[in-house]
């Protein structure tokens, strides 16, 4: 059963050996040249398993990989019971969303301290589990590496994420958010990234100062 | 600024109810269920033309617009550099140069006198700072003359906002590229929010740049660009370049150092190389606008700016946007490239909402932001 159908890709919810699972097929992009296409696809397929699984490592729930297959495209991999962080954040009591954006924090700063980026952190790829955990999805565009750039575009992402959809929110939930990373990765640690962050907004079109 | 040709006592036709361009509108959108609505909301409102003037960049561009969405007149005069890309001032100068003449052929086209004229708009920023203080200045003294309301318009909106009259589109996701902007929009709480932009040089920048650098001269009605769409069309092998996406965000500066060495070591043909440059820039444009158009599951998408002449990203953008059941719409080049009917339509838009600036308060923002500008008129 079809139930997102994403920029990247269509998740199905399926069953699966008696397991209720997701399967995510990357479909092929019509609008793109099927070489590059293919070429695209094949190496994002390869790749998202092999982050998700580090970032297990790194201490960050995501979802079990069961099944990879590049030549389809296609990840079968566990379904996480409950709702994204955008469809909840915005309802939430101020010290509940507070607390959750420090969590996040937290596990963002996990993953940097593993050099794992996850290249696309928005509140709709985080899902609340109802026992209160953070499941991290869709590694689709992530990277490794432990370069202070990669680092500060990937916040930089959240923030961006936080000012379109949660505008009403976005500067306190940053904040919260900045502060769990802090608790993981150190006051200087913080320092620098909100720094780069702040270097890469000005490298942005028409920002004030320049 | 040549303020006689403003006496409209002697020269201009006087019956504004036959404007020039009428059969344009009547025989494009004059149908459409929206167009009749928005046309009843606006006729509410008293009647009146809005002289928009565009000076952000290489183009200067005077459009005059009834209150109905007419566009009457959209005249545009470019300056063409001899050598290399824009020099602001040079630009700025070739604008002071030929104001006088592209405002008085504007009102002669639009049939309208000077004494017609409700209200000026101008185009306040982002752009490069002497170009649009001289557009600046006409509009000013042109207010003053007339002593009408004078309104600074934000030019990214205003390519949104013709944009969706052009095409008859109510919400879309907006991919607006040109020679110096690459942004992914769309309307969310009261503004045109920014999901995803160029972390470095826009699009257009990029792929002038590297045509330059291959040795393309633009000529009349021809710019560079247009030369490597045309060249691309003989290119059949694809040459592995950088592919940049971070998000909804995009950088090209990578690309276009690769795409220019490997042309100017000779490692593949220029034929190649364009058919490349496209496939890879433009696959990459049309990535972040699904993922923006999946984000805000917006019915729309709309495609606007220079760039948006290039075929092929077009018909990339129509697959994607089909893929998704939503419309695509691409503005027509006359009001999709920097123009001044643009303007003169958003400066209506902001006038039923009193957006009007004081001269003493009209400094122009080199660097004003799409998400700065509260957008109180989407939704009337």
């Amino acid at each position: 059963m079809l139930i997102k159908k994403g920029a990247e890709a269509s998740l199905y919810f399926e069953e699966w050996q008696n397991r209720k699972v997701i399967l995510k097929k990357r479909l092929p992009k019509r609008y793109r040249l099927p070489e590059l296409d293919r070429e695209i696809q094949a190496q994002r397929t390869r790749h998202e398993p092999q982050i998700i699984h580090r970032a297990k490592e790194a201490g960050v729930s995501t979802p079990i990989v069961f099944m990879v297959d590049t030549a389809e495209s296609t990840i079968v991999m566990e379904f996480v019971e409950g709702k994204q962080v955008k469809q909840v954040l915005s309802d939430l009591p101020s010290d509940k969303r507070l607390d959750l954006c420090r969590y996040i924090g937290k596990l963002i700063g996990r993953l940097h301290s593993d050099g794992i980026i996850h290249g696309d952190l928005t509140t709709s790829n985080m899902i609340l589990t109802p026992q209160g955990k953070v499941v991290f999805i869709d590694f689709g565009l992530s990277e490794q590496t432990k370069e202070l750039e990669a680092r500060g575009v990937d916040l930089h992402l959240m923030k961006r994420a936080l000012d379109s959809t949660h505008f009403s929110h976005a500067v306190d939930c940053f904040e919260a958010i900045m502060n769990g990373y802090e608790e993981i990765r150190g006051r200087k640690a913080v320092k620098e990234v909100l720094a780069k962050i702040k270097e890469i907004e000005k490298r942005g079109r028409y920002v004030s100062e320049r | 600024m040549n303020l006689a040709i403003l006496n409209g006592k002697k020269a201009y036709s006087t019956d504004p109810s036959r404007p020039a361009c009428r059969e344009y509108e009547r025989s494009r959108a004059a149908s459409s269920i929206y167009l009749r609505i928005s046309l009843l909301i606006v006729g509410c409102m008293e009647r009146g033309y809005c002289l928009g003037i565009e000076s952000t960049a290489d183009d200067f561009g005077v459009g005059i617009m009834s209150f109905q969405g007419e566009p009457l007149a959209n005249i545009v005069s470019s300056y063409m550099p001899e050598k290399g890309g824009i020099h602001p001032r040079e630009a700025a100068r070739h604008h002071a140069m030929i104001a006088g003449k592209v405002l008085a052929e504007a009102l002669r086209k639009a049939s309208v006198k000077p004494s017609d004229l409700t209200i000026v708009a101008f185009s306040q920023g982002p752009g490069m700072g002497p170009c649009l203080r001289t557009g600046a200045t006409a509009a000013r003294a042109l207010a003053s003359y007339l002593n009408v309301p004078l309104i600074g318009v934000n030019h990214l909106i205003a390519h949104i906002e013709i944009g969706k009259l052009m095409t008859n589109a109510r919400d879309p996701v907006t991919l607006f590229v040109s020679g110096g902007n690459t942004i992914v929009s769309a309307f969310e709480a009261g503004r045109y929010r920014i999901f995803g932009e160029t972390l470095d040089i826009a699009v257009g920048n990029c792929i002038d740049i590297f045509a330059r650098e291959a040795g393309l001269r633009p000529e009349e009605g021809f710019p560079v660009a247009a030369k490597v769409m045309k060249l691309a069309r003989k290119g059949r092998k694809l040459v592995p370049l950088p592919y940049v996406v971070k998000g909804m965000d995009l950088s090209f500066s990578g690309l276009l150092t690769a795409a220019t060495q490997l042309v100017r070591d000779r490692r593949c043909s220029l034929e190649d190389m364009c058919f490349s440059l496209q496939e890879y820039v433009f696959s990459m444009l049309t990535e972040v606008t699904e993922r923006a158009l999946a984000h805000t599951e917006k019915p729309e998408v709309l495609l606007t700016g220079g760039v948006a002449a290039n075929e092929r990203l077009q018909s990339m953008l129509k697959v994607m946007a089909e893929d998704h059941g939503a419309k695509f719409g691409v503005v027509p080049k006359a009001f999709s490239m920097d123009n001044g009917a643009m303007i003169a339509w958003t400066g209506i838009l902001c006038y039923k909402h009193n957006l009007t600036i004081p001269i003493e308060k009209s400094f122009v923002k080199p660097k004003w932001r799409l998400d700065d500008v509260q957008a109180l008129w989407v939704g009337d």
